[in-house]
């Protein structure tokens, strides 16, 4: 019966080409139009380690107090040297790391090739196993080579493959800002978007892939300044990057991972008791006023996903809505033109189930018309939003397997969903009537 | 022509008129105040940044196993290596002015601070004090950027310093953007002193600029031209340098810079960004606007095509359903014009209703974005303008159909269907 209904919906839809094709291109443009804006929606706003994001947290110690707040009471979203340091010590959490970012110079080693800059952060050992950082070839450095300040580094794969090809550079030599470095690790193609362990430095998107990680106490005691935001509520009193570490100017970011409620409501206490040590020391004329957000809840409050995204996200769902409606007016109209072919139908002893069936399966087809035109579009969308886009972002939209599984499913519910009054009104046809009139 | 016919008529087909009412008041409820979303991203891509753009460029580079700041005589060292750099950059041909600078308009690496009226005024939310981004250069930066001096005079050499990038140092005077003048001080700002960062050394403005944007692209107008001047080298392990060539000579010179530099001293870090012109600053600066506006635009040129083709579909619809009356009406003695205007007016009613409730559903969106998305009221001239565009949409999508069924014959009426 299925097959029958699908050859009269056939039949039916090329009886009007220009009503079809009017319904079809409606259906692929819209939701072609909504998945194109998707596809970048989701690259921007996806959890960048969704399979560990609940248990990292990051948190925040007010060490500004009430002067130097936002209006909203919002702590400094990084932290000073010292509290970055005490946290560290202090080693609470499962696995932390304090960080920062730092833009040294490499020097290949072959001759007549020009020093290159890179990017990248100094930060504990703990980081690596923290984030699931993977390798390519080698590890992360240990807690006794933080303790150390060893001369160590870990290296992205594609500094690797400037520097020495496409090797494994374990134990070879690097120069990093004049100074030679002991290779322990080379990443497998680690970018995270957004640059969720340190947001407050990136922004959130970062075109730079980072190169080097190193010890943060070792980069610290050779002076490897920092490079990024630098936030101060008052001037600081020495010069310089040693200066800096003496201030109270946030330019650290922190990450603890932290396993299960107690941990977490344990570490809220101890950030708590720290902060109310450090105002009885007098270091704090305030209460502790501390924040512990998980990393969704983080990268939400610090509004990492560009605001006209979401706009052209809703811009797009509007889109969707008023094909829909579009569609709903134009199934209506070929339904009832049909008005007396139903009336034929029901008078020979088909039930309005059936009626239901027919032209369901005629507003389904439509709806896959609709999808495989939508398809081929968001693939032209999501290729063409690299041309207008930041590389950042709109390398992050891509067409995969799940983006075509939901943009045909969305362009076939929602024709159904719209072929369901039209299909309604036409399965109400009164056959007397019709076969009267005629 | 009486309405009266009409709506009987449209009574007849309820579902249609109201879908595509609904259409049409969507439509313009989603696209004015998209456009008006697109409008606000030109208008700030638009924005002057008070240089002259043109035949200007930046250096950006890293000297490597250069002398720290904290060692003693590093930041002297650095300033000697600075000197030298500049000296062989303004002696290269076509190169009209060089000038170090920490940063530029649109380039999204910024010093701020609080720049005050009063000694000791920090953010305290007074008219004496305001938020302001630092310009450090030297005497060669006005004629360098193209900045326009509206009062007082320009940075001599004299007045130059150099210090340590991270030296938190106050300067003796500084020049201010016309701006930040006026916001300071509304009756002059020539010779009055400033403090920064609430600090209590005077600071002398001596010069008035202008205009010159700050470094960060995304702020609003009430921050967007509020820059200090300040004459002042800073010595880091990295500079950079803003150059002016001679016009039309800006790529001959933007090639000549990286050997000239390794020439100078080749432990230094020059790579694809270090050498780029002011319009590719532009570009990257308000990609991510641009982008968006181009995006939204298209899902609202989609957006009416739709609509308009929903249009064409029923009323098409209506025609072929309707034949039979045409025909009747023409047997009757009806003009062809006389039918062409009654779908015309029919469509004017649908869209009409549309537009109305259209413009409420718009004001109620527009106040939900304000709401959740820091968007400013939809100006009126944006509403009437979406409403006079739907209208002459529905016109335009009603003609085609509307003329097919003016062009029915009389004769259909005596045919049996």
């Amino acid at each position: 019966m299925f097959a029958y209904y699908l050859e009269l919906a056939l039949r039916s839809l090329r009886r009007s080409p220009g009503l079809t094709a009017l319904m079809v291109l409606a259906i692929g443009f819209g939701v072609a139009a909504s998945m194109t804006t998707y596809s970048v929606f989701r690259a921007v706003s996806g959890d960048p380690i969704p399979w560990k994001s609940a248990q990292l947290f990051v948190p925040q110690v007010d060490n500004w107090g009430p002067k130097d707040r936002d209006p909203d009471g919002e702590p400094p979203s990084a932290m000073s040297y010292l509290d970055a340091t005490t946290l560290m010590r202090d080693h609470r959490a499962k696995r932390q790391s304090a960080m920062y970012q730092i833009s040294p110079s490499v020097v290949p080693t072959q001759a007549g090739k020009h020093p290159l800059n890179v990017t990248g952060h100094a930060v504990y050992s703990e980081f690596f196993p923290m984030l699931d950082v993977p390798f390519l070839y080698g590890n992360g450095w240990s807690a006794q080579d933080d303790a150390q300040r060893a001369a160590v580094a870990v290296i992205s794969s594609k500094l690797n493959e400037k520097l020495f090809g496409n090797v494994d550079s374990v134990g070879r030599t690097v120069n990093i800002e004049g100074r030679d470095y002991r290779v322990v690790g080379v990443l497998d193609h680690w970018n995270p978007q957004p640059r969720f362990y340190d947001v407050t430095n990136t922004g959130g998107f970062s075109e730079n892939v980072e190169d080097v990680f190193l010890p943060f106490e070792r980069a610290i005691s050779v002076g490897l300044p920092n490079n990024g935001n630098t936030n101060c509520n008052a001037t600081p009193k020495e010069s310089g990057f040693v200066g800096l570490q003496h201030s109270e100017c946030v330019w650290i970011a922190y990450m603890a991972e932290l396993d299960d409620a107690a941990a977490v409501s344990a570490y809220r206490q101890y950030l708590d008791a720290y902060a109310k040590n450090q105002q009885k020391a007098g270091r704090f004329g305030w209460a502790p006023n501390n924040r512990l957000r998980d990393l969704p809840d983080y990268l939400e409050q610090q509004q990492v996903v560009p605001r006209d995204t979401k706009v052209s996200l809703l811009v797009a769902l509007g889109l969707l809505l008023v094909c829909l409606v579009n569609t709903v007016g134009l199934l209506l109209a070929k339904f009832l033109r049909r008005s007396g072919e139903i009336g034929v139908r029901r008078a020979l002893g088909a039930p309005r189930k059936a009626i239901y069936l027919q032209f369901l399966t005629e507003a389904g087809m439509v709806g896959a018309a609709g999808g495989v035109l939508g398809l081929l579009l968001t693939g032209v969308g999501v290729a063409s939003v690299g041309l207008v886009l930041p590389k950042s972002i709109s390398d992050l939209a891509r067409l995969d397997l799940s983006l075509l599984v939901i943009t045909l499913l969305v362009a076939v519910l929602a024709t159904l969903l719209a072929g369901l009054y039209p299909t309604f009104r036409a399965s109400r046809v009164q056959p007397a009537w019709q076969l009267k009139s005629n | 022509m009486t309405l009266h016919p009409i709506l009987a008529a449209l009574r007849k087909h309820k579902a249609g008129v109201v879908l595509i009412a609904m259409q049409i008041a969507l439509t313009l409820a989603i696209v004015c105040n998209a456009v008006f979303i697109i409008g606000q991203r030109i208008e700030r891509v638009n924005r002057p940044t008070g240089l002259d753009e043109s035949n200007l460029f930046l250096v950006t580079q890293q000297w490597v196993g250069a002398p720290g700041e904290d060692v003693p005589g590093g930041v002297d060292k650095l300033d000697a290596m600075q000197l030298e750099d500049l000296a062989a950059l303004r002696q290269l041909p076509d190169v009209v002015s060089v000038a170090p600078i920490n940063s530029l308009p649109l380039l999204d690496s910024s010093w701020n601070g609080a720049i005050a009226s009063k000694p000791g005024d920090t953010r305290g939310g007074g008219k004496s004090v305001t938020r302001t981004t630092y310009y450090f250069s030297d005497d060669q930066m006005l004629p360098t950027l193209g900045v326009r001096l509206v009062a007082g005079r320009a940075f001599n050499a004299g007045d130059v310093g150099h210090q340590g990038f991270r030296d938190q140092r106050d300067p003796d005077i500084a020049i201010l953007t016309k701006a930040l003048a006026d916001k300071l001080f509304p009756d002059g700002a020539v010779g009055k002193a400033v403090y920064l960062n609430g600090g209590n050394k005077p600071v002398t403005v001596i010069g008035v600029v202008e205009r010159m944007q700050v470094p960060y692209a995304g702020g609003g107008d009430e921050v967007a031209w509020n820059s200090t001047l300040i004459p002042t080298r800073l010595n880091a392990n990295f500079a950079r340098y803003a150059v002016r060539t001679k016009p039309g000579r800006l790529d001959e010179v933007m090639r000549a810079v990286m050997p000239a530099l390794y020439k100078v001293n080749p432990m230094r870090v020059l790579d694809d960004d270090s050498v780029r012109s002011f319009t590719e600053i532009r570009d990257k600066a308000y990609r991510a606007d641009l982008g968006m506006a181009i995006l939204m635009g298209v899902v609202c040129l989609i957006l009416l095509c739709v609509t308009a083709a929903g249009i064409v579909g029923l009323t098409s619809f209506w025609v072929g359903q309707r034949h039979r009356q045409i025909g009747v009406r023409r047997a009757l003695g009806a003009r062809k014009i006389d039918i062409l205007h009654y779908f015309q007016i029919e469509n004017l009613l649908i869209a009409g209703t549309g537009v109305v409730i259209g413009v409420l559903l718009a004001v109620g969106l527009n106040q939900w974005l304000m709401s959740h998305y820091e968007m400013t009221r939809i100006p009126v001239l944006y509403v009437l303008t979406g409403v006079l565009a739907m209208l002459a949409i529905g016109q335009a999508a009603v003609f085609v159909p509307a003329r097919r069924a003016s062009n029915v014959a009389p004769v259909v009426a005596t045919r049996a269907v």
